[in-house]
């Protein structure tokens, strides 16, 4: 790994810690769809981020200019402090790379395949590291037979394998998952997981909450090509449901809406989630746990039978259809369930260059 | 320009051709019918079996040839003579048609085809320039078709020679002509040709586009290829190397502009207009 992994020089020489990847403003159409639209990302050095969102929510359109392989129509973007656009090979040489299809050549063994890419990636005397490589991901068995035998989890452990053989400061995966049975995902997770330990960063593209769950030191949270919000899952959450989240039903249901008003309630409001008389389930955000008991016993006094009172740990779904509902809201004038995305809309308007991120004088 | 990706690249498609038994087992069988059935036939039919009827017609159409033509033929029966002007002359097309469709039938699919296979995507990932891969690729679709020609023609050669040879006062083949044809004339049109395939392979969305478009477009070559290569064995030696030096800066041109139209964007498939 390159001791300037993530570094770039500032106006007076020194080094200055940067982000591996700093886009600001991204913006790229085909034809009439616009891809990406106005698109952030800072990704930090050792970190797993995962770009989460919906099909065409121009995740892998972002993964194709960090390395290059398209250029924005506007915007601009700094990998290791280099613009992919005019020093694409020198970055594309340090990035390892899964798309969503494996990528692999059917018609070749494995073995071909892994040597094809460390002969493009300019590797000497590379039997050694393919073999480290796909015994990392155990496929070392695999490599003489051709891979158009291969299943879907053998493709994907392959393609893994040809992204880390030459030890890439930064992997990029792009629904890396796809198409797995739920323990092959689970063990490439694993895999992905352990890439940190090494000191590679990975940026993870998914259309899949659960993968990102537990998985992610930091979520960009993308749709119609532009970040709603980013951080960490715990930062935001917390930024949505700033205290304690308790789930209530009732017989009836109607009477917790008394609970709106009442001491400790941060918010209030119906999920989505059906409840026992076939009403919403009742959310509660309470500014500590303890008031729940009080707000039982105030329930009981007027003789509301509860039928269940579920403290609540949000997790990444929860923040990700907050998230795309504080955005409806939004649009609508509204910013219920979150916080002010049109706020995260107007930075953009006065949002530092990415100059000003990586420390780069140009 | 770095060129062990580009022979990377060539290396990596004709290792995948090799395996496509379905794409190469019709090429050699194509080559053997040009190459070694149809001139055997022909000339054994001549010279073994003394069909006197068509050796006449055949010596009366050796009076259309040019007059420097005539008097290269060589042999002392009508025989003889009618075998060497064919063996010299009437084939001189098929050296130029079987690389032709051999190198459009692969050159059509390779970049239309990595994008089809998702691999493009990977190409497009890689460090390796676009010039390289378009080098690699149009290296590897050159290849196969120009080396079953050479493979063709030697034993065209042997079959020329054994069969005519007797007739004419001993092996013959290749005549000068011919080795100009093989080795000055046919690449540049192999290489000109492929130029446009290839950017037809980077425009088209799929396979079967390709294949169509590429018949399309190098048909008027093939006839051009198959006049120039017949007047080359005709004219003089000069005349030859005049053709195949014009051939050379057109292809030449052709490459250069070929290069261009390969992008990353293209390997991904979403450049506009495809």
């Amino acid at each position: 790994m390159s001791c300037l992994t993530g570094n770039a020089r500032s106006a007076d020489g020194l080094l200055v810690d940067a982000p591996l990847v700093a886009a600001r403003g991204l913006s790229r159409s085909f034809g009439d769809v616009e891809a990406l639209s106005d698109l952030d990302l800072t990704v930090p050095e050792g970190s797993i981020t995962v770009l989460l969102g919906p099909n065409g929510a121009g995740k892998t359109t972002a993964i194709r200019m960090i390395t290059g392989a398209l250029n924005p129509d506007r915007g601009e973007v700094r990998v290791f402090g280099l613009d992919p656009g005019d020093e694409g090979e020198d970055v594309r040489r340090r990035c390892g790379v899964v798309s969503a299809k494996p990528a692999l050549y059917d018609r070749l063994n494995g073995w071909d395949n892994l040597a094809y890419a460390a002969e493009l990636y300019g590797l000497r005397d590379y039997d050694t590291r393919l073999r480290g490589a796909a015994a990392r991901f155990g496929i070392e068995a695999a490599l003489t037979k051709m891979v158009g035998g291969y299943s879907t989890g053998m493709k994907t452990r392959l393609a893994l394998a040809r992204s880390v053989m030459h030890d890439p400061d930064l992997l990029l995966y792009d629904e890396p998952t796809s198409g797995l049975d739920p323990e092959s995902s689970h063990a490439v997770l694993e895999l992905i997981r352990s890439m940190t330990d090494d000191g590679h960063t990975v940026v993870m593209c998914t259309h899949l909450l659960l993968e990102a769950e537990g998985l992610a030191d930091q979520v960009v949270v993308l749709e119609d090509g532009t970040d709603l919000i980013s951080g960490t899952p715990q930062d935001l959450t917390d930024q949505y449901w700033p205290g304690v989240v308790v789930h209530m039903d009732a017989e009836q249901p109607d009477m917790l809406d008394r609970l709106e008003h009442a001491d400790g309630v941060i918010a209030y409001h119906r999920s989505a989630e059906e409840g026992a008389r076939g009403a919403g389930v009742a959310e509660l955000q309470l500014d500590d746990l303890g008031r729940v008991p009080d707000l039982i016993t105030l329930l009981a006094a007027d003789g509301v039978r509860l039928t269940r009172v579920e403290p609540r740990v949000p997790t990444l779904e929860d923040l990700y259809f907050a998230v795309r509902e504080g955005r409806s809201a939004f649009a609508e004038g509204n910013t219920l369930g979150g916080p002010d995305v049109a706020a995260r809309f107007d930075r953009r308007r006065t949002a530092p260059s990415v100059n000003d991120l990586t420390g780069v004088e140009q | 320009m770095n060129w062990s990706r580009i022979w990377t690249v060539t290396r990596t498609d004709l290792k995948q051709l090799i395996q496509a038994k379905d794409f190469w087992i019709p090429m050699l069988i194509l080559g053997g019918i040009f190459f070694l059935f149809v001139p055997t036939i022909l000339l054994l039919s001549i010279t073994a079996i003394g069909d006197v009827h068509a050796v006449a017609q055949i010596s009366q159409a050796l009076e259309v040839l040019p007059e420097r033509a005539q008097a290269a033929v060589r042999g002392d029966t009508a025989a003889g003579r009618a075998s060497y002007a064919l063996a010299v002359y009437l084939f001189a097309p098929v050296a130029v048609v079987v690389p032709l469709t051999i190198s459009t039938a692969v050159g059509a699919s390779t970049i239309v085809g990595e994008r089809e296979r998702g691999t493009g995507e990977f190409l497009a990932h890689s460090p390796a320039a676009v010039k390289e891969i378009y080098l690699g690729k149009l290296i590897a679709s050159l290849l196969p078709g120009y080396a079953t020609t050479l493979l063709g023609f030697g034993i065209y050669s042997m079959v020329v020679n054994l069969i005519v040879g007797p007739e004419v006062g001993g092996w013959f083949f290749p005549t000068r002509e011919w080795w100009v044809l093989m080795l000055w004339v046919v690449p540049p049109f192999l290489a000109l040709t492929l130029s446009i395939v290839l950017r037809l392979s980077a425009r088209v969305k799929s396979t079967a586009a390709a294949q169509q478009a590429s018949g399309l477009v190098t048909l008027p070559l093939i006839l051009v290829a198959y006049s120039q290569s017949t007047g080359a064995l005709f004219g003089a030696a000069s005349a030859s190397i005049w053709i195949g030096a014009i051939a050379w800066i057109i292809a030449l041109a052709g490459l250069s502009r070929g290069m261009k139209v390969v992008t990353r964007a293209r390997l991904l498939g979403v450049a506009d207009g495809i």
